[in-house]
């Protein structure tokens, strides 16, 4: 559904993304991980159009989305940080994007109503937590029923009804057989979710692999111990210190 | 008009400063022709107002504007819609509230006291002067991400074309006096849309004769039908010109 080509984005001197190629599925829910700064949030601004590559290219269905910009009507978007104009109230926002997306089909306000909003629509949004503005986030990028589902960080910020709230939705979403790609750093929350990993550091994608894959071959049962293991042997010298220490306190 | 265009509009509305600016004008232009029983002395006060605060306005407005609407373009732009839309809308919403703060503050005593001519001249010219303002603001708001930085840009600009520009040319027609530098002269005018917006007023006043040589040579070219459209072209390549580089560097630019 996605095809990301040998892409490489600099910001300055500053190498964000170095020939990443990859390619995303329907029905896969892909988590991508990896250090603050590897460049996770930049990918995904690539494939949104919002960052545009210095090089290589990005393929949606097989047409290259250099300049295109219908595409996004299948994807929702879930930002890490949401920033939306101050002196707007929730409802307007909401109503603003419906009248711009002139979308015709059944609305999905199932999120919505479970996060309570329309109690809340007429707040304005400098006067919103960071939760909260999450919550119309998140409202907003399953509202469309897009195919394809992009959630950075969707959980952070989020209290824990919300985020289980949120969860399932995302599992019901999948089940339905759309794409959904989520980064996080809370590699426990992902268990129950997701079929494939992609692990970036520096820019580049260390490995890409299905989590049947990931566990067969590392032996273990969770998701964060496997991808500990293969950091592990992959990098000895940055894991040992923690591994002492799991070990000590087990 | 478009959905975003609208929503520009309304907030600019809510925000109210434009209405002071609207009435600021009304007060200005009301006053200038209570004073003066003599309509032309009237417009020509108020030209040199004009010329002076519309610019200000326009830009240092503009520019904040536009800074202030990073998070609504942010938010649009993960949305299935055109980068170039975005931008453009942005500049329509802007330049059409402050052409029409302009009309009306200016525009109603301008019609009731001025002869029709040469009041529509000025309306004409303070509307383009606007426009172009907005279209200067795109620019400089997208050339730095830094908003202090930005505003300050946008007064250097706005500076440079008010009083800084005046002074070269001055400094220029000082320099050179010794030589026929009058053509030279009406070229050097094409780089600042201010004075060909005031040159554009005053040949239309027949003071020009109080201009010597260089008045002649100007009311030759400026004054003829020829003159007035090409004028207006140039006037019209200020705004677009400004708004296609910004467009440029906008549709590249990561968010």
């Amino acid at each position: 559904m996605i095809e990301i080509k040998n892409i490489s984005k600099k910001f300055g001197k500053l190498e964000v993304l170095e020939h990443v190629n990859l390619s995303f599925r329907k029905g896969e829910c892909i988590a991508l991980i990896g250090p603050n700064g590897c460049g996770k949030t930049t990918l995904i601004k690539c494939i949104l159009g919002m960052v545009i590559p210095g090089e290589g290219d990005l393929y949606y269905n097989g047409a290259s989305i250099r300049n295109k910009y219908l595409y996004r009507e299948k994807i929702g978007y879930m930002p890490q940080i949401g920033r939306y104009p101050d002196n707007m109230t929730i409802g307007q926002i909401i109503e603003t994007i419906k009248d711009i997306r002139k979308f015709t089909g059944v609305l999905d306000e199932e999120l919505m109503h479970q996060f309570r909003l329309p109690e809340l629509f007429h707040k304005r949004m400098r006067t919103l937590s960071g939760g909260t503005t999450q919550k119309v986030s998140a409202t907003l990028a399953f509202l469309f029923s897009p195919d394809i589902l992009i959630l950075d960080e969707p959980t952070a910020g989020l209290d824990p009804l919300a985020s289980e709230i949120l969860k399932n939705k995302i599992i019901k979403e999948k089940n339905k057989g759309k794409l959904i790609l989520i980064t996080s750093h809370l590699l426990s929350e992902l268990d129950d979710l997701i079929t494939e990993i992609i692990y970036m550091q520096d820019g580049k994608v260390h490995f890409h692999e299905t989590v049947e894959k990931l566990l067969a071959s590392t032996g273990e049962q969770k998701i964060s111990k496997g991808i500990a293991r293969i950091l592990h042997s992959n990098n000895p010298g940055y894991m040992d210190k923690q591994n002492n220490e799991t070990r000590t306190s087990a | 008009m478009n959905k975003i265009t609208k929503f520009v509009i309304l907030d600019i509305l809510r925000n109210k400063i434009v209405i002071a600016y609207t009435l600021l004008l009304a007060v200005l232009s009301w006053s200038v022709f209570s004073l003066e029983d003599n309509s032309i002395k009237g417009i020509l006060t108020l030209l040199n107002l004009v010329l002076l605060y519309v610019p200000l306005v326009a830009i240092i407005f503009s520019t904040i504007y536009v800074y202030n609407s990073s998070e609504f373009i942010e938010l649009l732009i993960s949305q299935p819609i055109k980068r170039k839309k975005i931008w453009l809308s942005l500049f329509s919403g802007l330049q059409l509230s402050l052409i029409v703060a302009f009309l009306v503050g200016a525009g109603i005593p301008i019609m009731c006291f001025a002869p029709l001519k040469l009041g529509g001249m000025l309306l004409l010219v303070g509307c383009i002067i606007s426009a172009v303002f907005v279209s200067i603001a795109f620019l400089g708001a997208i050339c730095t991400r830094d908003k202090a930085k930005g505003i300050g840009i946008a007064i250097l600009l706005w500076l440079y074309f008010a009083l800084l520009f005046d002074g070269l040319v001055l400094f220029l027609v000082f320099q050179f006096a010794d030589y026929p530098i009058e053509h030279a002269m009406m070229v050097l005018t094409g780089f600042s849309p201010i004075d060909l917006a005031r040159i554009l007023i005053l040949l239309q006043m027949d003071v020009s004769a109080m201009m010597g040589y260089t008045g002649a040579v100007f009311k030759e070219f400026f004054g003829t039908d020829t003159g007035f459209v090409i004028t207006i072209l140039v006037l019209c390549l200020w705004i677009a010109i400004p708004f296609m580089l910004s467009l440029r560097k906008f549709n590249r630019k990561d968010l």
